[in-house]
C-alpha cells in the first residue's frame, strides 16, 4: 500500500479541517478555559461531529457507523491537533468504539455502539494508576462476588472521565502487578454506588479525571472480553490510542511549525527579517525534516494497524516515540523563536506546548516506547 | 489476482530460482560490490552469475526503458522488485554512478544519440563512470568551478583540476562540469560534458583518507580534446543538468548504510557488551542510544518509502532529496558511532586478521564523509530553508 493518503482520505481530511478550523480554532479552547466551562468541550460541536459521521467513524456499519479504519481516525485526530479542539473524539469515537467492537459481546455492541455513532453516548477509558503509563502494573482489584465482581482501586488521567456515560476500566482479576495474565476489562456505569469522580483541571485545559472505586459492584455481563485474558485486548486498544495521539501530535507540530515559520518571515531585528539568520534557518529546516519523517512513521503505524493489527506493536512504538520527541522539539522551538511573545498567554503558542506535554504522557512517553522497542528487539 | 500480485509472485519465484545463496548475505567488504567497467573482475563465481542473470532481464536498471537495456518496469512493479529483493537480502547485481546519477540525467536531458550510445553500456556494466564536479576551490560553492573548456572547431579543449572524484582511477568515462563562458554569471557559464578517461591529457592521483583507503582522487585535465557533441543539454545550461543529477546523487547517498539488513544493532552490541540478568544490554546508556537510533531509523525507512510514493503521486517537492540526504547521512554516522562504542577495545584494531583488517573502524571513519560529499549537511539545510520553507535571503 502506498504511504500516502488515498483520495477518499484526503477528502475526509478536508472536511474535518473545514469544520474544525471554522468552529473550533484555538480561541475556542481559550474561551472554554477562561470561562471555566463545566463540560470543558462543546456538546453542540460534538453533535456536529456526529452529523458529519465522525463519532461513528470506527463503528461498524451494522451498528450505525461508517466502519472506517485507523488511518481515517488519525486523519481526524491530526486536524484536532491543529487547533487543540477539546473533544470526546479520542475517548469515545476512537477508544470506546474500538474497545466495544473488538472486545464486546453482541449485546454490549448493540447497547452502546449505535449510541456512540449517533453522538448520544460518551465514554472514557480508565487504565493508568501510577505516575507513569505502566499498563501491566494495574493494581485495581476485581474480586469475585456473587454473580459478578467488586472493584476497589483508583485511576488517573481518565480522559473525559468527568462527562462519561460509560467507563471502560482495567482491573486485576488474577496475577500480580507486572503480569499480563489476570487483567480484565469492565464496562462500568459511572453512576454506580462507590464511584467517586474528581475532575482534574489540567495544564493543557483539556479534560480528565481521577476516579476512585470503592466496593463497586459489577455483574458478569459487564465484563468486556474474557476474564483474566484482557491483556491482549488492552494491548490493542492502547496501540490504537497511541496511533491516534501520535496523529494529534503530528497536526500539533505542523501547526506550531507553520506559525513559527510565518513569524520568521515577519519579525525584524537588526534591520533584517529574523528568518534571514542562518542559525534560525537551519533549526527551522531540521524541524521541518523531523516533522516529515514523523508524519511518515505515524502513517506507517496507522496503516499497519489497519492491515496487520496483531503485528503493529513495533510500528506503533516507533510512531508514538517519534511523535513525542518531534512535538516536544516543535513547541520548544516555537516558543524560543517567538521570543518574549512566545512566553505570553495572549499568544497561542503556549497552548500547543501545554498540549504536547499531555500528549507525550498519554499512553506512554517517548522513553517508554523506546524501551518497549528495545525489548521487542531483544536487547 | 491483480496484475501486480501476479508480478510479485512471479518475481519472487524468479529471484528464488536465480539469486545464488552467496548473493543473499550482507556485504562485508568492498570486494562484494560489483562496479562493472572495461577492467572489471568478478570477485566470485556467484557474483558473476547473479550479475549476468539480472543484466539479461534488464534488472540492473529495472525502471529504464527496454530499448536502452532496462527492464521497462512501471514504478509500482519496480517497488515490488525492490521489496522482494530486500525480503531475501539480495544484493544489488551492479553498483554504478552511471545507474544512480548519469542515467537519470541522460534520460531527461540527453539527445537520442547520447542515450543510445551510453545507456545500454551502463545497463550492461560495460562502462564505469565517475563524476567530475568538485574542485579545490569549488566545494560547497560548486558553481564557482573554474575548469575551462575552450572552443576549437568541433571540439573543446579542457584544462583544469577536479577533486574528490570517486574511483576516478578505475573509471572509463567521466561526466564533468566545465566553464564554457567565463564572462557569464557563475551559474550561467557552465556546461555538462562527457568524455573518455583514456583521452590524452587526463591523469588521476588517489587521495589517502583517514580510513586508510583511497576512494577519491585528484583528477587533472591538460589540453584534453572532447567533441562538442558530448555536451549534455544546452551549452552554458549545464547547471540545470548538474542540479537534477545532484538530486539523484543525494537520494543515493541518503540510502547509504545497510538499513534493516542483518543482525539488529542492539544484538550486535549485546554480542560484545553482554546482557544483564533480565536480558537487557549491559550498558544502559548505550541501550538508550540504540533504541533512539532504531526509532529514527525505522521512521526514516518510512519516509524513504513515502518519498517514492509521493513522487509517484506527483506530490513531492524537488528539493526533498536534500532533506533525505541530510537525515540519512547523519543517521548513518550515528549507526557507526554506536558500532564503535559497542565494539569497544576490539573495534580499535586496524590491521589484524580477527578485525578483518580493521573493517569496523575504517567503515566508521568512511561515514564521516557522508555528510560532506554530495553537498554538506549545512548546504542541505540551507536548500531546505530556501527552497521548501521559502525563508528570506538564504
Amino acid at each position: 500500500m502506498a504511504l500516502v493518503l488515498t483520495e477518499e482520505q484526503s477528502m475526509l481530511r478536508d472536511s474535518a479541517r473545514g469544520l474544525i478550523s471554522d468552529k473550533a480554532p484555538v480561541s475556542h479552547l481559550r474561551h472554554l478555559r477562561d470561562s471555566k466551562d463545566e463540560t470543558g468541550f462543546s456538546r453542540d460541536l460534538w453533535k456536529a461531529f456526529a452529523e458529519m459521521g465522525f463519532s461513528g467513524l470506527l463503528v461498524p456499519e451494522n451498528f450505525g457507523g461508517s466502519g472506517l479504519g485507523y488511518v481515517e481516525a488519525g486523519v481526524v485526530m491530526e486536524e484536532i491537533g491543529r487547533t487543540l479542539m477539546p473533544s470526546p473524539f479520542l475517548s469515545t469515537a476512537v477508544l470506546a468504539a474500538s474497545a466495544l467492537s473488538r472486545g464486546g459481546s453482541e449485546a454490549q455492541k448493540s447497547a452502546h455502539l449505535p449510541k456512540i455513532a449517533d453522538g448520544s453516548l460518551l465514554a472514557a477509558l480508565a487504565i493508568d494508576e501510577g505516575t507513569k503509563h505502566r499498563p501491566l502494573q494495574t493494581k485495581l482489584q476485581a474480586v469475585r462476588s456473587g454473580n459478578g465482581f467488586k472493584l476497589n482501586g483508583a485511576k488517573a488521567l481518565v480522559v473525559d472521565g468527568h462527562t462519561a456515560d460509560l467507563l471502560i476500566v482495567a482491573g486485576r482479576t488474577g496475577g500480580a502487578p507486572g503480569e499480563r495474565n489476570g487483567l480484565t476489562l469492565f464496562l462500568v456505569d459511572p453512576k454506580s454506588k462507590g464511584v467517586a469522580i474528581e475532575r482534574t483541571v489540567m495544564v493543557d485545559a483539556h479534560n480528565a479525571a481521577r476516579i476512585e472505586f470503592s466496593n463497586v459492584e459489577v455483574n458478569a455481563d459487564q465484563v468486556l472480553g474474557e476474564v483474566d485474558q484482557g491483556g491482549a485486548l488492552l494491548d490493542g486498544l492502547l496501540n490504537i490510542g497511541r496511533g491516534a495521539v501520535a496523529s494529534e501530535m503530528v497536526g500539533l507540530s505542523e501547526e506550531v511549525f507553520g506559525r513559527t515559520v510565518t513569524y520568521l518571515k515577519e519579525r525584524k531585528q537588526f534591520g533584517k527579517l529574523i528568518g534571514e539568520f542562518q542559525a534560525l534557518q537551519h533549526r527551522a529546516a531540521q524541524l521541518y525534516i523531523d516533522i516529515e519523517i514523523t508524519r511518515a512513521a505515524v502513517l506507517k503505524a496507522l496503516q499497519t494497524l489497519d492491515g496487520d493489527f496483531d503485528h503493529a506493536g513495533a510500528a506503533v512504538a516507533v510512531a508514538k516515540a517519534r511523535a513525542g520527541t518531534t512535538a516536544t522539539l516543535a513547541v520548544q522551538e516555537g516558543v524560543q523563536m517567538h521570543g518574549g511573545m512566545g512566553m505570553t498567554d495572549q499568544f497561542d503558542i503556549g497552548f500547543f506546548m501545554k498540549r504536547a506535554r499531555v500528549c507525550q504522557e498519554s499512553f506512554g512517553d517517548s522513553n517508554y516506547h523506546a524501551d518497549q522497542l528495545a525489548r521487542m528487539k531483544n536487547y | 489476482m491483480s496484475d501486480l500480485e501476479t508480478f510479485r509472485r512471479e518475481t519472487r519465484a524468479w529471484l528464488e530460482a536465480n539469486c545464488p545463496p552467496e548473493m543473499r548475505r550482507p556485504m562485508t567488504s568492498e570486494n562484494d560490490t560489483y562496479w562493472g567497467g572495461r577492467n572489471a573482475k568478478f570477485s566470485s563465481e556467484p557474483q558473476r552469475v547473479w550479475f549476468e542473470r539480472m543484466r539479461d532481464k534488464g534488472w540492473t536498471v529495472p525502471d529504464w526503458p527496454k530499448e536502452y537495456g532496462g527492464g521497462g518496469l512501471s514504478p509500482a512493479e519496480h517497488k515490488v522488485l525492490r521489496e522482494e529483493m530486500a525480503a531475501m537480502g539480495a544484493r544489488a547485481p551492479l553498483s554504478s554512478f552511471g545507474i544512480w546519477m548519469l542515467g537519470p540525467a541522460l534520460l531527461k536531458y540527453g539527445t537520442e544519440a547520447q542515450k543510445q550510445e551510453h545507456l545500454p553500456k551502463i545497463a550492461a556494466g560495460l562502462i564505469r563512470w565517475c563524476q567530475g564536479y568538485s574542485e579545490p576551490n569549488a566545494g560547497s560553492d560548486l558553481a564557482s568551478l573554474q575548469t575551462r573548456a575552450e572552443s576549437d572547431g568541433d571540439d573543446y579543449i579542457i584544462n583544469g583540476q577536479k577533486i574528490w572524484t570517486s574511483y576516478a582511477n578505475y573509471a572509463d568515462w567521466i561526466f564533468c562540469l566545465v566553464r564554457t563562458d567565463p564572462t557569464a554569471k557563475k551559474h550561467d557559464g557552465i556546461s555538462f560534458i562527457l568524455f573518455d578517461m583514456a583521452s590524452k591529457g587526463v591523469s588521476t592521483k588517489p587521495i589517502l583518507l583517514i580510513s586508510g583507503y583511497s576512494p577519491f582522487c585528484e583528477t587533472f585535465f591538460d589540453n584534453v580534446r572532447v567533441p562538442k557533441s558530448n555536451v549534455v543539454g544546452q551549452v552554458n545550461r549545464g547547471w540545470d543538468v548538474a542540479k537534477y543529477l545532484l538530486q539523484h546523487e543525494r537520494a543515493m547517498i541518503s540510502g547509504t548504510g545497510e538499513r534493516g539488513i542483518g543482525r539488529p544493532l542492539g544484538q550486535v552490541a549485546a554480542d560484545s557488551v553482554g546482557s544483564d540478568d533480565s536480558g537487557r544490554l549491559d550498558d544502559a546508556i548505550l541501550r538508550s542510544q540504540i533504541a533512539a537510533f532504531d526509532i529514527d531509523e525505522a521512521a526514516f525507512a518510512a519516509v524513504a518509502e513515502r518519498a517514492v510514493d509521493l513522487a509517484k503521486a506527483g506530490q513531492s517537492h524537488p528539493a526533498f532529496s536534500s532533506a533525505m540526504k541530510y537525515y540519512g547521512t547523519e543517521l548513518n554516522k550515528r549507526r557507526h558511532e554506536i558500532l564503535m562504542s559497542a565494539g569497544g577495545i576490539d573495534a580499535l584494531e586496524w590491521e589484524s586478521e580477527r578485525s578483518r583488517g580493521g573493517a569496523r573502524p575504517r567503515a566508521w571513519l568512511r561515514t564521516k564523509a557522508n555528510s560532506i560529499e554530495g553537498g554538506t549537511s549545512e548546504v542541505m539545510l540551507g536548500i531546505v530553508a530556501k527552497r521548501i520553507l521559502d525563508l528570506p535571503g538564504a
